[in-house]
């Protein structure tokens, strides 16, 4: 489905990105794992149009993406949700998931995607009508995660989805990203969390300093002693 | 009743601060800019409205509406031609091409038509009622019912439109707009549209009001604008209302008072104190997010 070869991306002079490859296929979920500053929040920005690569291919779908702008990136059926979930703090829950369907024009569909949205979010209905910068930050996560649902992406990419929540929370937000994997999304997931990420997870890449490391079977990296040594905290 | 009369004097005027204020306000809130040539497209508006009046015989609303078109063409230009290509540049870079671009439209429009003045046209009928002893003049109340207006519609599209929608999101957070698939460029080509034929509006009003037009009458209604939009705070749409109309009262009951050499110099002790005492303004607040 998803098929990067060899990229390069730059900010400014500094490499970030060094001939990285990965491949996604239809109804997976892979998971990127790596330190802070590893390139993994880059490599999303670049596949959702943000950054542009120096160097290497883009395909989707069969098509060449690479360097397209972030609109055609989205229309084509990728949605990202970004590190931090950068909502719309000055607009209401209601309001931030209309953006999220900014590109469509079934209202029908649009109204069932709502739907289906509240329906995996019971919370964002209890507080349609807030404004999101009032939200806590789980509920800001699911708001993030709604809004690029609302695209009806056939690819989301989710960037540090636990970042900053409490256990529990972590556990609710895997259990939805597992349950939006069923209903036929397939899933890029870029984690802090390795333990969490590669218990969900069919495949993972690691990354370090801008180049993929290893990649394999999630089953596999769980279990190698490197991987546990420098990543799951030795467990 | 003298200072009703007043009132009704200075939320005219007030209005048209507003307009103004609101283009300052709404570019300001998108991309970060004091678009300092906001001045000299009210300028231009009122110059589009002078000709299509005197010199077509257009009547008055329909030079409005023809004044504002040609101010949204022209402030998409400004921007598509000299501050597109610094939107990653440094903010004083934008700031002193915007200072760049005022002057360059005040001296082509003196090289093109000279500096002499022009007078309006009568084009609107000036009545003065007495309401209960108030003496108000139609003009007045014309300029203030159609400036209402105006915001009304500016108020639905910036809330109830997914134009309007696309602008609060890009002025909250330019890479999550691009994420949803809104297109930036257009985004803010539509709000240096609308904010500008909102100038044109103001500057097609001030030439009935005040009957004399002239290639640099932008500088001091578009200084005083910028401090309308400071006084209600920066990048708040109805902060630039409520900015401009307080200070169209401010400036009339100075001049009531006696103090009327005193009225330009009222907007600029205002900006000092507003700076000094509550530089987010009327309706600016820190607001909190939770992370």
């Amino acid at each position: 489905m998803l098929k990067v070869d060899q990229i390069d991306v730059y900010y400014g002079n500094i490499q970030a990105l060094k001939e990285v490859s990965l491949e996604v296929n239809e109804g997976e979920i892979v998971t990127l794992i790596g330190a802070n500053g590893a390139g993994k929040s880059t490599l999303l920005k670049t596949l959702s149009g943000l950054l542009k690569p120096k160097k290497g291919t883009i395909q989707y779908l069969g098509d060449t993406i690479t360097g397209k702008q972030a609109q055609s990136i989205v229309k084509a059926g990728i949605s990202h949700v970004p590190e931090g979930r950068r909502v719309f703090a000055n607009m209401t829950v209601e309001e931030n998931l209309e953006l999220g369907a900014f590109l469509r024009k079934d209202s029908k569909g649009i109204r069932e995607d709502f739907d289906r949205v509240y329906e995996l979010f019971p919370r964002l209905l209890e507080r349609r009508k807030q404004l999101s910068g009032t939200l806590s930050g789980g509920e800001q996560q699911m708001l993030a995660m709604g809004r690029a649902i609302m695209a009806r992406p056939k690819l989301l990419l989710l960037d540090e989805p636990s970042m900053g929540l409490a256990p529990l929370l972590v556990k609710t937000i895997f259990r939805i990203i597992e349950e939006i994997n069923h209903a036929g999304t397939t899933i890029l997931l870029v984690e802090q969390n390795a333990h969490m990420a590669l218990s969900i997870a069919s495949r993972a890449y690691v990354i370090e300093t801008g180049s993929v490391m290893v990649s394999g079977p999630a089953k596999e990296l769980q279990a190698s002693e490197e991987i546990k040594k420098a990543y799951l905290g030795g467990l | 009743m003298e200072w009703i009369q007043q009132l009704i004097n200075g939320i005219s005027l007030g209005s048209i601060y507003a307009l103004i204020a609101l283009g300052y306000t709404m570019v300001y809130g998108i991309i970060k800019l004091i678009n300092f040539a906001h001045g000299e497209v009210f300028m231009i508006g009122a110059f589009v409205g002078f000709y299509a009046i005197a010199g077509w015989g257009l009547g008055f609303f329909p030079a409005l509406i023809l004044s504002m078109a040609t101010c949204a063409i022209f402030g998409v230009l400004i921007e598509r031609i000299a501050y597109r290509r610094l939107r990653n540049a440094t903010r004083i870079a934008a700031l002193i091409t915007a200072i760049g671009v005022s002057l360059l439209i005040q001296y082509t429009v003196i090289y093109a038509r000279g500096a002499q003045v022009e007078v309006y046209p009568n084009v609107l009928a000036n009545k003065k009622f007495d309401i209960f002893g108030v003496q108000v003049s139609s003009q007045s109340l014309l300029i203030l019912t159609v400036s209402i207006i105006l915001m009304i519609i500016l108020q639905f599209i910036v809330h109830k439109t997914k134009i309007g929608k696309a602008m609060r999101a890009v002025s909250h957070d330019m890479e999550a707009a691009r994420l949803m698939g809104i297109n930036v460029n257009t985004t803010i080509s539509a709000t240096f549209a609308i904010g500008s034929s909102l100038a044109g509006a103001a500057g097609v009003f001030f030439g009935v009001y005040y009957t004399k037009i002239e290639p640099l009458m932008g500088v001091i209604p578009g200084v005083k604008a910028f401090v309308a939009a400071v006084l209600g705070g920066i990048g708040i749409i109805p902060g630039a209302m409520v900015g401009g109309m307080l200070l169209g009262i401010v400036e009339t009951i100075v001049s009531a008072i006696g103090l009327s050499l005193w009225r330009d110099a009222a907007a600029f002790i205002i900006l000092i104190l507003i700076l000094l005492f509550r530089p987010s303004g009327i309706f600016g607040k820190n607001t909190r997010e939770k992370v």
